[in-house]
């Protein structure tokens, strides 16, 4: 079988959106796939050092969220909102014997996935590249493009 | 059970959620020699076709998938 090529564009940093290109991309590489993200926009906090574990995902905006008990959307703008759902859905993947995303991170790193963060999103939200994990290339939509014609599974997240 | 089958190594991957099974068999797997077999237990429903599915892509074998009250057990020969 030839070697099968994928891409991933991780644009989302909430708890929840980091987990499908983190799972994706793991899976991938356990199943031979040579498999590159690029992260940009809001998916950079994904690979900011020690930020892995601390995505938060807010009830706000969020009606397919489920809540122990109804949540009024004027509730759900309350500050302590944001921690209370944060910590809900961590307690829920934990139980499930969910891996967290710091862990998929670590998982994605060890078998070989390429991790691009996009120059751009960094210069615009004021990033420096130590502000990013270990082992990550840095370049913008050309680099990924490249790799992507290339590959037999692209997907934007 | 399974006599027949000579078991080289067993995984413990109750309890846990995609994609942690799969991973997990990837990399013992991976610690085998060719042809030795990977005897591994999940609880997670996903991982009948899941395992199934890694199989095929990766080209190893699946001996024997045992199924019962809520767990499954899967033997794995290293063929790739």
């Amino acid at each position: 079988m030839a070697q099968k090529k994928m891409t991933i564009i991780a644009s989302k940093g909430t708890l929840d959106m980091a987990y499908p290109p983190l799972i994706l991309a793991t899976t991938a590489a356990a199943m031979d796939i040579d498999v590159t993200i690029f992260f940009t926009f809001y998916g950079l906090e994904i690979i900011k050092k020690e930020n892995a574990d601390k995505l938060k995902i807010s009830p706000l905006g969020n009606p397919a969220m489920p809540m122990p008990v109804p949540i009024p959307a004027l509730v759900a703008t309350l500050p302590s909102m944001e921690a209370i759902a944060t910590a809900m859905m961590k307690s829920m993947f934990k139980k499930h014997g969910v891996a967290t995303v710091g862990q998929l991170l670590d998982l994605a790193k060890e078998s070989g996935v390429k991790l691009i963060a996009c120059q751009m999103t960094m210069d615009v939200m004021g990033y420096k590249q130590s502000d990013i994990i270990d082992g990550v290339e840095f370049g913008g939509a050309a680099t990924w493009m490249d790799v992507a014609a290339d590959s037999d599974i692209n997907l934007f997240v | 059970m399974s006599a027949d089958i000579k078991v080289d190594q067993t995984l413990d991957a109750k309890g846990m959620s995609c994609p942690l099974p799969i991973l997990k068999t990837k990399k013992a797997v991976e610690a085998l020699s060719k042809d030795q077999v990977l005897k591994v237990e999940t609880t997670d429903p996903g991982s009948k076709n899941d395992m199934a599915s890694w199989a095929k892509r990766t080209g190893n074998e699946i001996l024997k998938v045992e199924e019962g009250s809520g767990a499954f057990t899967f033997y794995i020969k290293k063929t790739a």
